[in-house]
């Protein structure tokens, strides 16, 4: 038999709120605004964890600007590394940041490992960067971390809508705990997610106005807490918070 | 070491499922190995019995079985079987360490010795898991 679930919850049990940053499509924000929120948490002076659950495609540690993939040190488990004053995990600290063609097994299998050997210890928050979609990292986190919150990022396109509505479907079924609909990207007076949130009961957080200088802030946490959507996502915070 | 956190989890996992069959004293639990992983018998030994030290009286007389599971690794292209000794020559000292933290990296830093391809499986042999458990009510 598989041990390593049984000893998740304990590893997770001095956190007081995990909150799962997800959403049905790619692309459109959801690192972003998992490494804002662990940002500008920890500059309230919470403790903070970021664990990036992007197998494929990991990208917190890009935009925290961690290019040193040296093994987290060890102690009765592994220790996340500080970055930036948060706890950070990521896949890339064993893959070197190159390719994982892993399949759906061996993805659940990674999640579990992460999950039962991190030591986090106590936290504020913890917040997940998960993958788009609602494949196997999605349906791992609703099985082993029970405490998860949901933060559902979407664009203002009918196109992103249409996959993040799958998602908040599925949520909504299985009884789970949705914080609310963050809106990304936003370039005109668009009033869909708005009226979708309205329509289907979910909580409207608000919108994010697309910045065109947040590139540049990419790799830099403290050009990045200075960047037009940190002004705008600090009013969705308040909101999580 | 991280091995502790690994052997914590069997013993949690033991205590789970002892409850679940009404077992009041854990006589044998029978740990596999499993090669890629690369983990010391004597090591993970020793976080065992430091660990239920501090536990309560389930494990006072409980005897660890720690066996090594050969590891086989087959390709989904070709469906050439190999294992882990196999390919270690040609990994570097930190690529064989990041199997050791999570056996799937294997998929990340190695390839079928045969054709090449990164889409294999790791059919036995991966990590740490329980066998067997014996029990008292």
């Amino acid at each position: 038999m598989d041990a390593r679930t049984s000893v998740i919850e304990k590893r997770l049990s001095k956190i007081k709120r995990i909150i799962s940053v997800s959403s049905g499509k790619g692309g459109v924000g959801k690192s972003l605004v998992a490494a804002s929120l662990a940002l500008s948490l920890s500059k309230k002076g919470y403790k903070v964890g970021l664990l990036d659950l992007d197998i494929y495609g990991p990208s917190s540690h890009i935009i925290l600007g961690v290019d040193d993939f040296s093994f987290p040190e060890e102690e009765k488990g592994i220790l996340p590394p500080m970055v930036s004053g948060i706890k950070f995990m990521s896949i890339v600290y064993f893959t070197q940041d190159k390719p994982a063609p892993l399949r759906g097994t061996e993805i659940t299998n990674v999640i579990i490992e992460i999950l039962a050997i991190t030591q986090w210890g106590s936290l504020d928050y913890l917040i997940i960067d998960m993958p788009p979609g609602i494949g196997d990292e999605t349906l791992d986190v609703i099985r082993l971390v029970k405490k998860s919150e949901y933060l559902v990022v979407s664009t203002p396109s009918r196109v992103a809508l249409g996959a993040v509505d799958k998602l908040l479907n599925i949520l909504k079924e299985l009884k789970l705990p949705i914080i609310g609909i963050v809106e990304n990207m936003k370039t005109n007076d668009s009033t869909l997610i708005k009226y979708y949130s309205k329509g289907k009961n979910f909580k409207y957080l608000g919108s994010i106005s697309f910045d065109s200088s947040l590139e540049d802030a990419i790799g830099f946490p403290n050009k990045l807490i200075n960047t037009g959507f940190m002004k705008d996502f600090k009013k969705i915070k308040e909101k999580i918070v | 070491m991280h091995e502790w956190a690994l052997a914590e989890s069997i013993l949690t996992a033991a205590v789970e499922e002892s409850k679940k069959e009404k077992i009041k004293k854990i006589t044998q639990i029978n740990i596999a190995l499993g090669e890629l992983q690369q983990i010391e018998n004597d090591i993970f030994r020793f976080a065992l019995n430091e660990i239920t030290k501090e536990q309560d009286k389930i494990f006072k007389k409980t005897k660890f079985l720690i066996k090594k599971e050969k590891s086989i690794l087959k390709c989904k292209n070709c469906e050439n079987t190999w294992s882990f000794s196999d390919m270690k020559k040609k990994l570097s000292k930190d690529e064989e360490e990041s199997i050791h933290f999570i056996p799937e990296v294997a998929l990340v830093h190695a390839r079928c010795p045969s054709c090449g391809s990164p889409d294999f499986e790791i059919t036995t042999g991966r990590g740490v898991s329980i066998t067997r458990i014996k029990g008292e009510k």
